[in-house]
């Protein structure tokens, strides 16, 4: 059943869920993060309605920077203003940023460790129409081996929204991965959010799960859609959201090993690199647990619905549903 | 204007300078020569002429910024900095060495002095228009971001992406100069990946160009003077400069880019040094 301590939305499962796109949340969350403070600056290249800067724009154009198509620059740029003591936000699709301008955000925003952060918007396959070129799917295999920096991937707009203001109070590294499509509301405004800790939306009826499932992203949804499924079925499992991807609540996903035994993983990313190896790492050394990832497993996306993509690649929820019976 | 006198200081300057990059190299065992002895005239002239700086307080906020885009060229930077007496002169002798301030490629962390990390070629130029930006929205127009780039890293795309956005904010307080000794480490610049015009380039992107020799003291510091002035606009400063220069047997040659004297060159680079004091 939902944990009802985290006041998660009562609409979670229903038909009519509010659904809102995550960037959305990032948007709200970056102009409440101008008006906290005025060091918070936002740059742009050439996606500003796209990547939902637009709102921070129209509020704050002397703190706009439109830098055309170059990510790279945009980074290095970004770069140049945080030493200054300014607190860039660089939007972008999650291909281009941290995809293209990769080397740029290693060496002149984390070997330098300053306060940029970078909000990679269409991340995962569900970008969907777009195709394969445009679906990042190694955006948190790239940014998480990066030292100093921090990497954050909400479920939803209104925990994207928690995610940009917490990130605009820190003074390291972020990106905060984004996506485009319209996701059903998991969390309130009351939900608790911190950067670098993990919830639990689901909990077992008896508290003995017998598989957990740690979901990040747009398909944490999908894992609680499962998490009632399989109750339904009699099967008691438990729901960690990962939002911060590092640094990693290491306690919660060591403890929901601990509690089961096994581990069933979910992400709209390359199993390799991602959500999945990070808790394999973890297990590893910590709690060695048997572990199956779902995700991309080494191939690239292409065009279609996201939900004929979530289901083409396996990151559905009778996919969870089948992973955790295959694991019983 | 610079007096004669100003220009045999100077003069002595680089030519102390030089000395350290040769004892720098040679104790470090590797590390980059050409680039390094061709602008130590240059950085000469800023560090002890041009720049608004204190080197008893790197973080004055009234300071102009230094941004070493192509951070090879590092023993230069170093040894202009130690004996500008931002650290001390024994230092220099930890270059490249384990838990040395100076790493081989500039690292912010271990020298705080600096304004920025640099080694991978192409990016110093997008962070100090960054700098510049942030110096505008500050209303600090009156400090200025230099920012030093080699001419082969203007292969690297991003300068030109940096040079676009600085043309379109028509960033008056920022300078570049570039280090035009037309070596890079494959050869000669122009057999590489030719870059003439590299005048007409710049310009067509907006900034206001000068050319200098950049081993005459008297036209580096009144170039700088009178860039200093336009404020419409970026500026940028090809300086033709001979890699090597100071010790004749690693002038002009591709090979000393990326080498360092062995014990032997650089005793006999010190003497040609000293006879020329």
């Amino acid at each position: 059943m939902i944990n009802k301590h985290l006041k998660l939305n009562s609409d979670i499962f229903s038909p009519e869920v509010n659904q809102i796109p995550i960037r959305q949340g990032f948007g709200e969350g970056l102009v409440e993060a101008g008006k906290e403070n005025s060091q918070v600056v936002a740059l742009v290249a050439d996606l500003t309605e796209s990547a939902k800067v637009d709102a921070f724009k129209k509020e704050f154009p002397e703190r706009f920077y439109e830098i055309g198509i170059g990510e790279q620059n945009m980074a290095s740029v970004a770069a140049g203003m945080a030493h200054m003591g300014k607190i860039p936000f660089i939007a972008s699709y999650a291909m281009f940023s941290p995809g293209r301008n990769w080397e740029q955000i290693r060496t002149t925003i984390c070997y330098n460790d300053v306060p940029v952060k970078i909000a990679g918007s269409h991340a995962g396959v569900s970008v969907g129409p777009d195709g394969g070129t445009h679906q990042a799917i190694e955006d948190i295999a790239i940014t998480r081996v990066i030292p100093n920096m921090e990497v954050i991937s909400p479920c939803d707009a209104i925990q994207a929204r928690k995610a940009t203001l917490a990130a605009s109070r820190t003074k390291t590294p972020t990106y905060i991965r984004l996506a485009r499509e319209k996701t059903p509301l998991i969390t309130t405004d009351d939900t608790p959010f911190e950067i670098g800790k993990a919830y639990t939306y689901w909990v077992a009826k008896d508290d003995k799960p017998k598989v957990g499932i740690i979901a990040t992203g747009a398909l944490v949804h999908k894992a609680l859609c499962a998490a009632q499924t399989l109750e339904e079925e009699g099967i008691a499992v438990e729901v960690l959201n990962v939002v911060t991807i590092k640094p990693l609540d290491t306690e919660a996903v060591v403890t929901l090993a601990q509690k089961t035994g096994k581990i069933v993983t979910l992400e709209e990313h390359q199993i390799a690199g991602g959500l999945g190896s990070v808790v394999c790492e973890v297990l590893s050394e910590q709690h060695p647990t048997q572990v199956m990832r779902l995700g991309v497993h080494d191939k690239f996306g292409q065009s279609g619905t996201p939900a004929e993509l979530i289901e083409y690649y396996g990151m559905g929820e009778k996919d969870v549903v089948a992973a955790v019976k295959k694991l019983l | 204007m610079i007096t004669d006198e100003e220009v045999n200081v100077l003069a002595k300057k680089a030519n102390d300078i030089r000395q350290s990059i040769i004892r720098m190299l040679v104790e470090a065992k590797s590390g980059h020569t050409a680039g390094p002895l061709g602008m130590a005239d240059i950085f000469a002239a800023f560090y002890f002429h041009i720049l608004k700086h204190d080197p008893k307080r790197p973080d004055w906020n009234e300071r102009d910024l230094v941004v070493l885009s192509n951070g090879h060229i590092c023993p230069v930077l170093y040894a202009s900095m130690a004996h500008a007496g931002y650290f001390p002169l024994d230092t220099l002798m930890t270059l490249r060495k384990f838990g040395s301030i100076l790493q081989g490629h500039p690292h912010r962390e271990f020298l705080p002095a600096l304004e920025t990390s640099s080694g991978p070629l192409g990016s110093g130029l997008s962070q100090a228009v960054g700098m510049t930006l942030a110096l505008r929205a500050d209303k600090q127009d009156d400090r200025f971001v230099y920012c030093f780039l080699g001419d082969g890293e203007l292969n690297e795309g991003q300068n030109w992406e940096a040079m676009m956005l600085a043309g379109k904010e028509q960033l008056g307080n920022l300078i570049a100069v570039v280090d035009r000794n037309h070596i890079q480490i494959d050869g000669f610049t122009e057999d590489v990946m030719p870059l003439e015009s590299l005048y007409e380039k710049w310009a067509s992107f907006n900034w206001k160009v000068f050319e200098i020799n950049g081993h005459n003291f008297e036209e580096i510091i009144s170039i700088v003077e009178e860039a200093k002035a336009i404020r419409s606009q970026p500026i940028v400063i090809l300086s033709y400069n001979t890699p090597g220069k100071g010790v004749k047997e690693f002038e002009n040659k591709p090979y000393w880019h990326g080498n360092p004297p062995n014990k032997e060159q650089g005793e006999a680079a010190l003497k040609e040094l000293q006879s020329r004091i």
